[in-house]
């Protein structure tokens, strides 16, 4: 098989489309570099749609947990330090048996039946889940930016009439988002990090579909040989990475754009703010 | 266990319940608590060394000691550290037993023959006639090896920063009252870097309690393997026959990793305030307006 046959047959694999069967034997360094990148298909998909949900999650959190309302305060307290202070391995294997607990013929609301058997697949359940995760973790650090808001700048809001929704919009979440950035992409970098555990955790891999890691898994058990497939892996990793954060920088350019000699690289400091 | 245990078909409610808690299967869940904790115990001072290692690494002035320490310190930024859980337990097996075959067998016979990693009987890590412990202590070790490699990375981090954080002028002063450049390093810079090392190690600290159930991954039978174990459905022909329980056990497991996380940070935040105590920063500065 040559190489472009192999593109053809598994470059879309993880997703269910092409050549159903994965290769058994005469592994080539093609085969290895188009499988493992075509489940990066859904380490993205898991890192884009969790932090884009999760971004707007964590903003109300936050929001809550600095309002007055202390039935908020408290409920907001309370997600955050359960998601934050126990591990998303064991996360995800409570929230697989949880789901797998839901009645598999669905549940009726209101004369409905509601299918319940598709939040037991990884797509679903481990979406829901790393949604909850960072947005506990993006909420504290939310949280930490929304608190160090300078008062000038509400007080000039106040001043200039601004109150209510339009001041929040205008003034306090832009601000917000600003300060909250350089450590907000170190945590989108550990959510990127973080979708590799889906498929190591309860969540089975529907007809082999796995991601990135899941491959790479694969061939290193096959060939017994680590030292070909988790490089490969490690080399989309990397990219992609920096990827992400030449987008995130640009962002940052953007939040900070009306300060002058600011908005500088965000200087990456991995993990270290979880 | 116990006596009145004997016959667990014959108990109801709560005997049951504490018969059931007691056999000796959930010693052995209990006991893999202290598994935990032992990796815990260990691998933490090891990644510190690591770490320490790497960081000096990266200061050095002998080129390729500096280029192994960026490379270290910068592998964990771009690459998710489940992969080297998978990839470090392997490689440093396959590589000690390179060496042994190296070592110990005089066959010329290539090691990789297709997708076998063959070496001879001499050469196998542990040796096939070693008991079972020495075999879950092997697989134990490759695991903290594993986690003494990517939280050192982390560590490396953490302290090469701290690193960068004292002051210039203290290192300049030593030098100008005629100290050598270890002497600097002993004397000046490594104690120094401490106070600015703290956040980080602890938030580290933090990230290793978290990240201790991927033992699982390594094959090591931790909490996980003994949740997923004990909880799953037992049949009639079991002595303890029970549907599937194993949502209530990670249950468990999570409530045994926040009470963890819980308890760090509230001893974490007694030793911030400890160590701010008198210092020319703005943690200092409270306390000491707190104080008056």
């Amino acid at each position: 098989m040559t190489c472009a046959e192999t593109f053809s047959n598994y470059a879309l694999r993880s997703i269910g489309m092409g050549e159903r069967l994965l290769p058994r034997s005469d592994f080539d360094l093609c085969q290895q570099v188009v499988l493992i990148g075509s489940g990066l298909i859904w380490n993205l998909y898991f890192a884009v749609l969790a932090l884009f949900v999760g971004f707007f999650i964590a903003t109300g959190l936050a929001v809550a947990r600095a309002g007055r309302n202390t039935l908020l305060r408290k409920l907001a307290d309370g997600f955050i330090f359960v998601f934050r202070g126990s591990p998303l391995f064991i996360q995800f294997f409570l929230a697989y048996e949880a789901l797998v607990m839901l009645p598999r013929a669905g549940i009726e609301i209101f004369g409905f039946t509601v299918a319940t058997s598709w939040l037991t697949k990884a797509w679903a359940g481990a979406l829901i889940v790393l949604i909850l995760n960072t947005s506990a973790y993006s909420a504290q650090i939310f949280h930490g930016a929304l608190m160090s808001v300078p008062k000038g700048d509400i007080e000039a809001a106040d001043a200039y009439g601004l109150a209510g929704w339009s001041r929040f919009r205008r003034i306090t979440w832009p601000t917000m988002l600003r300060l909250a950035w350089p450590a907000y992409t170190n945590e989108a970098i550990f959510l990127f990090h973080a979708t590799t555990l889906v498929y190591f955790s309860g969540f089975p891999a529907f007809q082999q579909r796995g991601d990135a890691l899941y491959y790479a898994n694969y061939f290193a058990d096959r060939t017994f040989n680590p030292f070909v497939a988790y490089p490969v892996a490690a080399g989309y990793f990397i990219v992609a990475t920096l990827l992400l954060i030449w987008l995130f920088g640009s962002v940052n350019k953007r939040l900070n754009r009306h300060l002058p000699g600011q908005g500088g690289r965000v200087r990456y400091r991995p993990q270290l703010v979880r | 266990m116990l006596a009145r245990c004997a016959d667990p078909a014959l108990l109801e409610g709560l005997p049951w319940l504490m018969c059931y808690l007691t056999s000796g299967k959930h010693m052995m869940f209990y006991a893999s608590f202290g598994t935990v904790l032992l990796l815990l115990a260990i691998t933490a001072p090891l990644a510190l060394a690591f770490g320490f290692g790497g960081a000096l690494a990266s200061r050095s002035r002998i080129a390729p000691l500096r280029w192994f320490g960026w490379l270290y310190t910068s592998m964990v930024r771009g690459v998710p550290d489940i992969l080297f859980f998978l990839f470090v337990p392997i490689a440093v097996d396959q590589g000690l037993e390179w060496l042994r075959h190296k070592a110990l067998c005089d066959s010329d016979a290539p090691i990789r023959q297709g997708n076998d990693f063959v070496v001879c009987a001499a050469a196998k890590l542990p040796l096939s006639t070693d008991p079972q412990w020495v075999h879950e202590v092997y697989g134990f070790a490759l695991a903290v090896m594993a986690f003494a490699v990517v939280f050192g990375a982390f560590a490396a981090n953490v302290l090469a920063g701290a690193m960068r954080a004292v002051p210039r002028a203290q290192l300049e002063t030593a030098e100008a009252y005629g100290l050598t450049q270890r002497q600097v390093s002993r004397r000046i810079l490594i104690p120094q870097m401490w106070t600015y090392a703290i956040p980080g190690l602890s938030n580290l600290w933090m990230i290793l309690i978290k990240a201790t159930p991927l033992l699982f991954l390594l094959g090591v039978e931790d909490i996980v393997y003994w949740a997923r174990e004990l909880g799953g459905a037992k049949t009639s022909a079991f002595t303890y026959p029970h549907p599937d329980w194993r949502l209530y056990y990670f249950f468990a497991i999570l409530v045994f990793y926040l009470l963890m996380t819980w308890g760090s940070e509230r001893i974490i935040g007694r030793l911030t305030r400890r160590l701010s105590a008198g210092q020319a920063t703005l943690a200092g500065e409270a306390l000491r307006k707190g104080a008056a």
